[in-house]
């Protein structure tokens, strides 16, 4: 009798700590509506589409998103130009090429760059990084959208990279030899066999590199330096989403106009981020079913 | 057989127990609370070296209140203040009349003391030939009508715009003493720390940037500090301890606590203490302007 118990009340603690995370997600989605709902009412759901985000004036405050949209844009595609071909290129190394020994040394190394805290990273870029961009470029300064993509490269190149290499592992061996038999060479092997078959879990891989990317915040916002303008250069200075939700949350008064609008970015971004694991969910679930 | 499953459930007891140790434990950590009397302090930036340094020796003299002492900006503390998540709020600016209004609105009578004055400096790289700016020249530079430094007398190259984050006081003083309350340009690049504008200005040619006289200094030859001229046929004045009392200065500033109107003995004590000679002398340290 006492073991029934004591099995009954192990068995309910371990659920309530698995199904933990769904209620979390739930109860922030909740909260997140919630609090960002009335700005719908006053100012109105037109402000944030308005080209200038200038939450704190004297004049008149003004909730534009697109400034902060776009410059999450510019950061994040620029970031992933930089991650796809390092992050599948290191995968396809370390999966088909390397000898036992390399992987060896390099699977923990990119374990490693996968655990360095954002605001180290962040840090470093803006001591070495930044100056190092502004003199490559001959810039007036490296406080770039193009520092902050290189930094988040560097944060979603491990995860790609792992991701993808089980994803090249678990191509079935005869394919690879059916194409060996057929006498291409091991390069075109891989080009042509691996990685094609490969291709939904190194999608996968991107596409959930690209959604550490838009949330990333303490690194971009030590190198980007924040201005909340519209442009497309990766050369200039830009606002990320996660930069202003960070660098504006603190000073707020609670259900001020500002306050309401910051929860406003979080549902665009809580609602991208969501679209992409979604995506990535279903990419990799049909790859595995197939 | 029996062994066995003495066995099993001995094991079994001792993972219960550790489960259960480690509730207890998280529950504990959750309910502890010392003794002493403790005040908490949030706000200004520019003020946690002061106040941390006041919080010092306040401690010393009573060892029985502990004090934390958090940055976060001004608009950070005076927020926390209104919400009752701090008990002292160090300001480097005033309270906005909006603000007062919340405060009022969650009944919170709030009480202001000037505790030190400050001057804000306004920096360039040592490499630029700027010697000195009027207050107008300074304003038309961060509201972006001027673009270029050969519109204030220095060299045909753009002007690279520093600026602090939005929730900082140093940012909303300088828009209302230096900007008449225009908007910063949106090409400003805002930093979040003061430390993040003296490495971006010493790095970057064409910089300018802002940040407190006591920064500056200890900056020593990372930046160079630039005269600032109330009009255009004023005098140049450098900022100092001497010009800032005296209000020659145009940029200076009050600094601030504010308090509860209503509130704890030890936090008043603390008040008391910052005004204080031994408090004050602190402030001369640390590179402000005494208010006595």
């Amino acid at each position: 009798m006492r073991h029934y118990y004591k099995d009954r009340i192990i068995k309910l603690f371990l659920q309530l700590t698995a199904s933990l995370s769904i209620v979390i997600v739930i109860c922030i989605f909740v909260f997140i509506f919630k609090e960002a709902v009335p700005f719908a009412k006053r100012p109105g759901l037109g402000e944030l589409f308005g080209t200038r985000w200038v939450p704190t004036s004297p004049q008149k405050e003004s909730f534009g998103l697109v400034p902060l949209i776009t410059g999450s844009l510019v950061v994040t595609v620029l970031a992933m130009l930089l991650t796809i071909p390092f992050g599948v290129g290191a995968a396809v190394y370390i999966s088909e090429l390397a000898v036992p020994v390399e992987r060896e040394i390099l699977k923990p190394f990119i374990e490693v760059l996968a655990g360095i805290p954002s605001v180290v990273i962040g840090f470093f870029g803006l001591m070495v990084l930044v100056p190092f961009v502004k003199s490559c470029f001959g810039l007036a300064t490296g406080l770039t959208a193009f520092s902050g993509a290189v930094l988040l490269a560097l944060m979603a190149i491990p995860t790609v990279t792992s991701i993808s290499e089980d994803a090249l592992r678990s191509v079935p061996r005869s394919y690879k030899e059916a194409s060996l038999a057929l006498g291409a060479s091991r390069l075109r092997t891989i080009w042509r066999v691996t990685v094609p078959a490969a291709l939904p879990g190194i999608m996968a891989a991107v596409m959930l590199g690209t959604g550490r990317v838009v949330g990333e915040t303490m690194a971009v916002m030590m190198v980007t330096g924040n201005s909340a303008m519209i442009t497309f250069w990766p050369f200039d200075s830009v606002r990320t989403m996660t930069a202003t939700i960070a660098a504006e949350m603190g000073e707020v008064a609670f259900g001020s106009d500002h306050y309401r609008a910051l929860f406003c970015v979080g549902i665009v971004l809580l609602v991208s981020t969501f679209a992409l694991n979604i995506a990535a969910q279903k990419v990799l679930s049909k790859y595995r079913m197939g | 057989m029996r062994t066995y499953e003495n066995e099993i459930s001995a094991e079994e007891d001792i993972a219960f127990i550790a489960m259960v140790c480690l509730l207890i434990a998280m529950l504990c950590s959750f309910a502890s609370g010392g003794e002493k009397k403790s005040i908490t302090i949030k706000g200004s930036d520019t003020m946690v070296h002061l106040v941390s340094n006041w919080a010092e020796a306040f401690m010393k003299a009573d060892p029985n209140v502990e004090v934390a002492v958090t940055g976060g900006g001004s608009g950070t503390g005076i927020a926390a203040l209104i919400n009752g998540t701090t008990e002292i709020c160090a300001s480097s600016r005033d309270m906005k009349e909006k603000e007062k209004q919340q405060a009022k609105e969650k009944g919170v009578e709030v009480k202001e003391v000037v505790v030190a004055r400050d001057g804000i400096a306004v920096v360039v790289n040592p490499k630029n030939p700027i010697k000195e700016l009027d207050m107008q020249q300074i304003a038309q530079i961060y509201t972006g009508a001027y673009t270029k430094w050969n519109q204030a007398g220095g060299n045909d190259k753009e002007i690279l715009v520093f600026s602090r984050e939005s929730s900082s006081g140093t940012y909303a003083f300088f828009q209302e003493h230096v900007l008449k309350n225009k908007d910063y340009t949106q090409k400003a690049k805002l930093m979040p720390a003061t430390s993040a504008i003296i490495e971006s200005v010493s790095t970057d040619e064409e910089a300018i940037g802002y940040v407190g006289l006591g920064y500056a200094v200890a900056a020593g030859k990372k930046v160079k500090i630039i005269g600032v001229k109330a009009d255009a046929n004023s005098p140049v004045v450098m900022p100092s301890d001497e010009t800032v009392t005296s209000g020659q200065y145009s940029i200076s500033r009050p600094l601030y606590l504010y308090v509860p109107a209503k509130t704890a003995a030890e936090v008043a004590s603390f008040v008391d203490f910052c005004l204080s000679d031994a408090g004050q002398a602190i402030v001369k340290k640390d590179g402000y302007v005494t208010v006595k």
